[in-house]
Formats: C-alpha cells, structure tokens, sequence
C-alpha cells in the first residue's frame, strides 16, 4: 500500500518494492494525470501549430502540419491587426501602474502595520471595501468620475484607476507581512539619529522584498490580464490611433472574424499573446504559483 | 521614542487614500445613491425614483435570466472544481515523478488572461475548424459534424462552464497540495497502523485538515460564479449567447448601461449583486464552519 506522502517526489514505489498492485495503482495515477495534462497543453499546441498555417490550409486540413510555416501570419498579427500597438499600450499602463502600487501600497501598509494612531482602524476598514466589493457595482460611476476628471480613456487614467483597485489587497498583504518583521530595528535606528523616512527606505522596505516579489507578481498578471476596466475605460480604436490593451485588442479581433476575414491572423495574434506568458512562466513557476495562491486567501 | 511619527503617518497615507477614496470609495457610494435613480448619463438632472429600479428588476425577465445562469453556474462550479482540483491533489501526492511537469502544466491556463483562454476556446468550439469537432469526428461521433456549441442555446453556457472548470482547476489543485504538505506524517503514519486505506485517509486525515482551504476555495469560487462577464462576453461576441442562453448578470449590467444608457438601473443590479455576495460568502462560511483542528 502506497503512503500518501507529504513529500511529493520523496518516497514512494521505491521505498515498498514493486508489488502487482502498486504497478497498477501507479499506472493508473499516471494515466490520469497525463490524460489532464495533454487536455490542457493540447488545445494550446494546436493553436500554436495552426499559427504557421495558411487560412486555406486551416478550413481544409486543420489537423495536418503547415505543408510549409507561414511566419508572415505573424507579421501581419503585430501590424496588420496592431497587436504590437496592443501590447505596447499595456507595457505603458503596467509597468507604471505596477510601480506605484507597490510603493503606496508600501508606504500604507507600513504606516498602518507599525504605528498607533486615530483613524487607524477606520482605514483600515475602508481598504476592506476594495476588497469584498464586486467590481461592477462600481464599474458605472468609476466611468463618469473618470470623465469629470478628464481621465476617461487616457493612459494615466486608467493607470491611477489599476493602483487604486489593487491597493486593498496588496496593503493587507504587506500589513501581514510588516508585523513579521522585528521592531527593534526600527528602534535601534532611530537612536542612530535615522529619520522615519530612512527607517523604511533603508531599514524595512528592503527587508519587505520576498512581500514585495509575491505582491509584484500578483498584481502584473492581475493588471497585464486585466478586461473590465480598461473594456470600460479606454475607447480610441481607429484607424489613426488605438488606446486599447492586449486583452481588449484580442477580443476586438476575434469579434470582427464574425463578418469574415483572417483565422490565420487571429491564431497568430493569440499565439503572440501567449507566448511571453508561457515563457514567464517556465522561468518563474515556482514564484508565480506562490503569488497566486497568496491571492485565494483573499475569498 | 517615535520621533517624527506623525509627519510619516500623514504624508504615507495622505496619497493612497486619496487615490482610493477618489476611485474606488466614491463610486461605491455614488453607486448606492445611483441606484435609486432614473438616470440616462447625458441629461444633468438626475431624477430620484426610490425603490422603482428594484420593482422594475424583479418584472425583468431578462434580469431573472441572466441570474438563472449565476445560479446554475453557482451550483456546477464550486463542487466540480473543488472535486477535481482534489482528487488531483490525491494523486499528485502519492510520490510521483514528474510532478514538477504536472504541476507546471495544470496550473498554466490560470496565468493566461481570461480573455486570451475565451479566445481559444472558441477556436476549441468552432463548428469546422475546431478541435472539439475535429476530435468528435475523429472517434466516430459524426452527427457532431460542425454542430455549433457556442451558437445553441442549450450547449453556450454548458461550453462556458467547462472552459472555467479546464480554467481553474489546476490552480485548486496546487492550492490543496501546498494544503496536504503542510500536514505533519504522523496522522497518516497513525492511520496506517490502525490498517486505513489510502481512501480513508484520505476522507478521514487529508480532508478535514484541509478544511479550512476548502473553505477558502469555496467562498472564491462562489463569488467568482457570480462573476463570468469576460468568459461570457468573448464567446458569445457580446451578445449573451442565442436568446441569451449564456447571459449572466455582468453582462446585463454592463449592456444596460453603455449600450442602452440606463445608468441608474445598471447600478441597481449592481447592488442586488453586491448583496448576494454577501449573502454568498456568509452562508457558505457559516454552512461549512466546522470545530477547527490545530495541528
């Protein structure tokens, strides 16, 4: 009888010696896990694969290899149908907005983890709201605030409207995070003459790195991934000019294959979106998986 | 001893808080009073109407079926995911090789943008091109041959669901692995000598000490049913589905609003939606409460 083993690839057949129903046992474990993993990669192979197909080639044999890779499907994929104005326009709002709300959301966290003041319970109960709140019963004032602000359907609009959705979260992340992390040091420096601000630029802010890293990671792939808000907040698409990000690119595209044009282009524009992804992701799985289930706490 | 506290308290707070208050904590609010109104966005004078959104929501058909579909996909959801995402972790903890490749493989489509996973599954369900019909073919079932799964109103939502669930489930999965490592051997070495089964121990050790995950799992997926509007929005291109077999609550709310212009009963579906959240997340945190154990 195989143990369930709290070590995944420690113990195992090895340790019991190969008995009839163990092989079994493990072979059927194996068949059903493979049977998952090729539900999931295939359908991704596949799309990957049609990519390099002509359309031709897409309607009449779509599961034959390419008789020979179109490489111009993607060139056509990232000017053409703009997913390279896309994706340019989601680096210009993530990575800014990324920036800042890990330093407010710092900044807050600290001052809300460390310090003893009035109103310190009352804020911190605000930022719940942001957090247990369905983003749609917002979704329609958030537009005409942003339009009042002359913010609708502008970069920074939309970047301040990321940060301050992603406030709630990350602050009571790091507010856990702050009150792991020893007093003493913040005392000790201040008897050095260090003034506050140099206790948590130099003292804390660094120590806050792993937080920082799992909250980093969080919030790129929830902003990089993001649809309803710029869906709702970013409106220039035509001919001289777009605003939209990857994911509203995407589903623009998609949505106009319903009167009829490039499939070829479309695989492609998919396989462009997901390629960085997979590659992010093969080289930092570990730490992506730990940022992302730091987020189901949330529930 | 805190020297200087004051000054860095204010001048930390003093900008997240206004970002916060500005985008998030004011239109809630102005949510709550929107709610209550007739309001079509273009004209200033924003008309007070009490309680007429709520009478109106409760005569639309539109607004019961675009629930129905919150519902169904609150009873499917929550329980496939969760059985699936465990029975998987059952397995992948029973000293496997390779488990690095599954858990890479099976938590993947959770870090594509939902978007990007709606498009290709619409690839998947295409009625010539796609795979699930190609693949139909291929093992004899031929009157699949180009049936429109996003296209029929008794297959678009059911095509939605199993998209979420294809979605989801290794996320669940490596949530409860990280869960059943953290449960010492000794329970299970203890189990072994009174003679229980891998199936015993499983229901009898793994799962209660799981419980507080699961819990977690539930609240998140309950919420995350009343949600769907990007896995709606992209497979049916906007429009609900055929008659709207596939419209859920987001989607209603959204084309009310910017496509009809009427803001004021967009937001009131908004708040019937904050409230059964609410409901949601209480009642399967008080039905599922347990005595916890410490381990």
């Amino acid at each position: 009888m195989a143990t369930v083993s709290t070590q995944p690839t420690a113990h195992s057949a090895v340790a019991h010696g190969p008995r009839p129903l163990a092989i079994v046992g493990k072979a059927l474990i194996y068949l059903i896990l493979g049977a998952w993993a090729i539900l999931v990669i295939f359908p991704m192979v596949w799309a990957i694969m049609t990519s390099f197909k002509t359309d031709q080639e897409i309607f009449f044999s779509p599961w034959a290899l390419p008789a020979k890779p179109i490489f111009d499907n993607f060139v056509r994929a990232w000017t053409t149908a703009r997913i390279g104005e896309y994706f340019i326009n989601t680096l210009i709002i993530v990575l800014p907005s990324l920036f800042l709300t890990l330093l407010l959301s710092s900044m807050a966290a600290y001052v809300l983890a460390r310090f003893e003041f009035r109103g310190r319970n009352l804020i911190t109960y605000l930022f719940l709201i942001g957090m247990i709140f369905p983003l749609f019963l917002a979704l329609v004032p958030l537009y005409f605030v942003t339009q009042k602000l002359g913010l609708l359907d502008t970069y920074p609009g939309l970047i301040l409207v990321y940060v301050a959705f992603s406030l709630s979260f990350t602050i009571f992340f790091l507010i856990n995070f702050f009150k792991t992390l020893p007093k003493e040091l913040g005392e000790a420096a201040l008897i050095d003459g260090a003034s506050q601000y140099d206790i948590f630029f130099r003292v804390y802010l660094p120590l806050a790195r792993p937080g920082l890293i799992t909250m980093g990671i969080f919030n790129f792939l929830g902003q990089w991934n993001q649809y309803i808000l710029p869906n709702t907040l970013m409106i220039t698409n035509d001919d001289k000019s777009t605003h939209y990000v990857l994911s509203q690119g995407l589903y623009y595209l998609q949505a106009k294959q319903f009167y009829g044009s490039d499939w070829s282009g479309l695989f492609a524009a998919v396989t462009i979106v997901m390629i960085p992804t997979l590659v992010v992701y093969l080289i930092f799985n570990d730490r992506i998986e730990k940022g992302m289930t730091a987020g189901a706490v949330k529930g | 001893m805190n020297r200087g506290k004051n000054g860095l308290i204010v001048s930390f707070l003093a900008l997240p808080l206004a970002l916060y208050t500005l985008f998030v904590l004011l239109p809630y609010f102005s949510a709550m009073i929107f709610a209550f109104t007739r309001w079509s966005g273009l004209s200033a004078n924003i008309r007070f109407n009490g309680a007429n959104n709520f009478i109106k929501l409760y005569a639309d058909e539109k607004f019961w079926n675009a629930l129905s579909h919150n519902g169904i996909a609150l009873v499917v959801l929550p329980p496939v995911i969760i059985a699936l995402g465990l029975f998987f972790a059952f397995l992948f903890t029973q000293g496997i090789s390779l488990s690095r490749f599954f858990r890479i493989a099976f938590f993947f489509p959770q870090v594509m943008s939902v978007v990007v996973v709606a498009v290709l599954w619409s690839f998947i369900y295409h009625p010539t091109i796609g795979l699930l019909n190609g693949f139909l073919g291929a093992i004899g079932l031929t009157q699949f041959a180009s049936f429109p799964w996003l296209g029929d109103r008794g297959t678009v939502f059911g095509a939605v669901l199993a998209m979420v669930v294809w979605q989801s489930v290794g996320f669940y999965m490596v949530l409860f692995v990280a869960g059943m490592q953290g449960i010492p051997n000794d329970y299970y070495e203890a189990a072994e000598i009174d003679g229980a089964s891998s199936w015993v121990k499983f229901w009898n050790v793994t799962v209660p000490l799981l419980w507080d995950t699961i819990r977690t799992a539930i609240v998140f997926l309950a919420i995350g049913a009343m949600d769907l509007f990007a896995q709606v929005t992209v497979m049916t291109n906007g429009t609900g589905g055929p008659s709207r077999a596939a419209d859920v609550v987001p989607t209603y709310l959204y084309s009310t609003a910017f496509s009809q212009g009427q803001f004021g009963y967009a937001t009131a579906m908004g708040l019937v939606l904050l409230i059964l959240v609410f409901i949601l997340s209480v009642v399967s945190l008080r039905f599922t409460a347990r005595e916890a154990f410490e381990y």
